[in-house]
């Protein structure tokens, strides 16, 4: 629909450029929401972002980089939780298994404080008829197949992504 | 006031953003216009995202408190 049409529904256009679990979030959550609202909602997915799309998510999180990531355990006395624990740089890329160490904990911790996982929120997003576009030339680079995706999602370029965001009333790089 | 009586319940205790506006939305489509849903939910942020999930989609918000430290709303489909 387009946005002449003065009873088109509100907008969202984002970007999803990343394919980190924590970074997996903020498009899937926003997207539902607004689609949750009422909302059009369209999500190009590209570069690092493309594997949100592949069938079996496999999104994991690396300290490495995100200095302000706190590393806290999701288990054990309360008081135990909240301790931040101060692991240097250094040692987080050295210790082998540190990033699959960081994904299990995190995830752990999203499981246990009542957050969706990236399959569940995706799997709304189809449900919500989200637009999930994938990135043909991120395809092209990285040498993927369209059958390495999801059938739910669609293939295209900037221009196709561009199109829908010229109407958006809201659009966000993630 | 007079009592409000829920057609439905949907409990979203102990899930975060953004399940219960998720969950809340796919509830009221189930319901016929003029029918109101009970949500009961336990994240703090769900209040003020509740009130403009209301505005955005134009459901009412009839009441929105907190029983037994949970938080509470009443919501009438409109369309």
């Amino acid at each position: 629909m387009a946005k002449s049409d003065p009873n088109a529904p509100k907008r969202l256009a984002i970007i999803a450029s990343k394919g980190t679990l924590d970074w997996a979030y903020p498009p899937f959550i926003l997207g539902t929401a607004a689609a949750s609202m009422g909302w059009d909602v369209g999500i190009f997915f590209t570069f690092y972002g493309l594997t949100l799309l592949r069938p079996k998510l496999t999104a994991a999180i690396s300290p490495l980089g995100n200095p302000a990531m706190p590393m806290k355990m999701p288990f054990g006395p309360p008081a135990f939780q909240q301790i931040n624990w101060p692991i240097p740089q250094l040692i987080m890329a050295n210790v082998p298994g540190f990033n699959a160490l960081a994904t299990t904990l995190m995830k752990q911790t999203f499981e246990n404080k009542g957050v969706a996982t990236i399959e569940e929120l995706r799997n709304m997003a189809v449900e919500l008829e989200v637009r999930l576009i994938g990135c043909q030339m991120t395809m092209d680079v990285f040498g993927f197949k369209r059958e390495d995706f999801i059938p739910q999602c669609e293939i295209g370029g900037a221009a196709t992504f561009l199109e829908y965001a010229a109407d958006a009333d809201v659009s966000l790089f993630v | 006031m007079d009592v409000l009586k829920e057609d439905r319940v949907l409990d979203c205790s102990g899930l975060l953003c953004p399940l219960p506006v998720v969950k809340t939305s796919k509830a009221i489509k189930e319901l016929s216009v003029g029918q109101i849903l009970k949500m009961i939910a336990t994240d703090p942020g769900a209040p003020p995202d509740m009130e403009a999930w209301s505005r955005q989609t134009g459901n009412e918000l009839l009441l929105s408190t907190q029983e037994d430290g949970k938080f509470v709303f009443y919501i009438r489909r409109t369309k």
